[in-house]
């Protein structure tokens, strides 16, 4: 069985829907329509741009553009990290600490898998690999991005109580440890919910896109695994990675906590 | 037994203040709203940075261990923090002789935090940080929320530990005569500086 091809009037029609959705907010005054239109425009562009650029990666098979690629898509989902928090770190620290902590998680666990699990030949076969890190970045994000923000959150609301605990000579991990592990514990609440209702309530993207491309369903419930275990470490290595240096940079070397160092609430 | 010395301590609405506390001596501290007697406590207590050098005896602020030198120079802020959900919780040690002294009784460890009443915050707050033994103390509005007979126990209490442990005390209070009643020495903050009241 090979793929059916979708024309134009196919997504056509599925575009049409999302048009009715922002129409229907406009008349019920929801507000979402700009913003529904936006992003449905923004996935049509950056989707065909990375279809285009797969399609030249793909016959071109060249380390360093794939390289690159993985780079930009590093940087995107560091600058996302930084803009869903409300309260950042100021300076470089606020796109620093989610980009580090999704290179040495997202990146490692995409290695690993290529190398030890997967094996194409090269290693770097961007049919592989540039889907597989895009999966576990996006992952990651979501988890890096929660568990920071709300880490941030919290400190600026509880200052009283780390500082009472700091008073009682309690140093900053016993001050902060609570804290983290809320947020480490919202970071990854997404991907342990996924992996628990995976196949009985939701049929997760990849297996549905491998099914739908013509792949044997157990072929597709393996690699459906693999990927859920990939992003469950990913996403836990990364949340910790970020929550430790975050937490970190709240005190300084007094062990004084410094919530002049995040910025003040944005609006919304 | 310990000596408090103050050299060149700031913060930002405060010009550098010396200043000097014997051992059991309490100085009584007080001001308008914002003149910077809590950020006064939080600079001794080094929970913001600042210029200027504390001691204690003869252990240097900036050369103890944070976690150690809050331990021993205890700092009561206006408000309580708690963390958990009883107050036992937050307690280290037996404070029973403490809690008796405030009127209250041992069973209140297994009270829930947030039934508390701002009164009992106050004073099992100052229970908790006397329970730990510091060696000075800089208590900010210790009575602000209690009525006269448990202001009165207040004092008494911390009469008896400074006698007993020798600790110098900085004491901030609005209340003139309660001032008078506690403290051997008197400062007012007025235009950011600490000055000496006289007579």
């Amino acid at each position: 069985m090979s793929v059916i091809a979708l024309t134009p009037l196919d997504l056509g029609v599925a575009a049409a829907l999302v048009v009715a959705l922002a129409l229907l907010s406009h008349r019920l005054d929801l507000g979402l329509e700009r913003r529904m239109l936006v992003a449905a425009l923004r996935s049509i562009v950056q989707l065909s741009l990375l279809g285009l650029v797969l399609k030249v990666l793909f016959a071109q098979q060249h380390p360093g553009l794939i390289g690159l690629l993985a780079m930009i898509m590093l940087g995107v989902a560091g600058y996302e990290v930084m803009a869903r928090q409300q309260r950042r770190l100021k300076g470089p620290w606020g796109m620093g600490i989610g980009t580090l902590s999704m290179f040495l998680s997202s990146f490692s666990v995409t290695l690993l898998a290529l190398t030890v699990i997967v094996g194409p030949e090269p290693w770097y076969t961007p049919q592989y690999l540039i889907p597989l890190l895009g999966m576990l970045l996006g992952n990651t994000m979501n988890g890096i991005a929660i568990s920071l923000d709300q880490l941030t959150r919290a400190a600026w609301q509880q200052r009283q109580l780390i500082e009472a605990r700091l008073l009682l000579g309690q140093d900053w991990h016993q001050a902060i440890n609570p804290l983290r592990r809320d947020a480490l514990r919202s970071g990854l609440i997404p991907i342990v919910n996924a992996m628990s209702t995976a196949g009985l309530v939701s049929l997760p993207g990849m297996m549905t896109g491998q099914i739908l491309g013509g792949s044997p369903p157990m072929e597709a419930a393996k690699y459906q695994i693999m990927i859920l275990f990939l992003i469950a470490a990913g996403t836990g290595f990364g949340a910790i990675t970020a929550l430790w240096i975050g937490s970190r940079r709240l005190f300084d070397e007094r062990q004084r906590l410094r919530l002049d160092r995040l910025s003040t609430a944005k609006p919304g | 037994m310990s000596r408090l010395r103050l050299q060149g301590l700031a913060c930002a609405v405060l010009e550098p203040v010396s200043l000097q506390v014997e051992p059991g001596e309490c100085v009584a501290v007080h001001g308008p709203s914002g003149s910077g007697k809590s950020l006064l406590l939080r600079a001794l207590a080094d929970l913001d940075p600042h210029p200027g050098e504390v001691l204690l005896d003869n252990e240097a602020q900036s050369r103890t261990p944070p976690c150690q030198w809050r331990q021993w120079v205890g700092l009561l802020p206006a408000e309580s923090g708690w963390w958990s959900e009883h107050v036992g919780d937050h307690f280290s040690g037996e404070p029973a002789a403490e809690l008796a002294a405030l009127g209250l009784g041992s069973e209140c460890l297994d009270w829930s935090v947030p039934r508390l009443s701002s009164g009992e915050r106050q004073r099992l707050g100052l229970a908790r940080l006397l329970a730990g033994r510091p060696w000075a103390l800089l208590l900010d509005e210790p009575t602000a929320n209690l009525d006269a007979a448990n202001a009165a126990r207040v004092e008494t209490l911390i009469a008896g530990y400074r006698r007993t442990h020798a600790a110098p005390v900085i004491w901030v209070s609005h209340d003139l005569s309660q001032r008078r009643r506690i403290a051997e020495r008197h400062y007012r903050i007025a235009d950011r500086r600490l000055i000496e009241d006289v007579g």
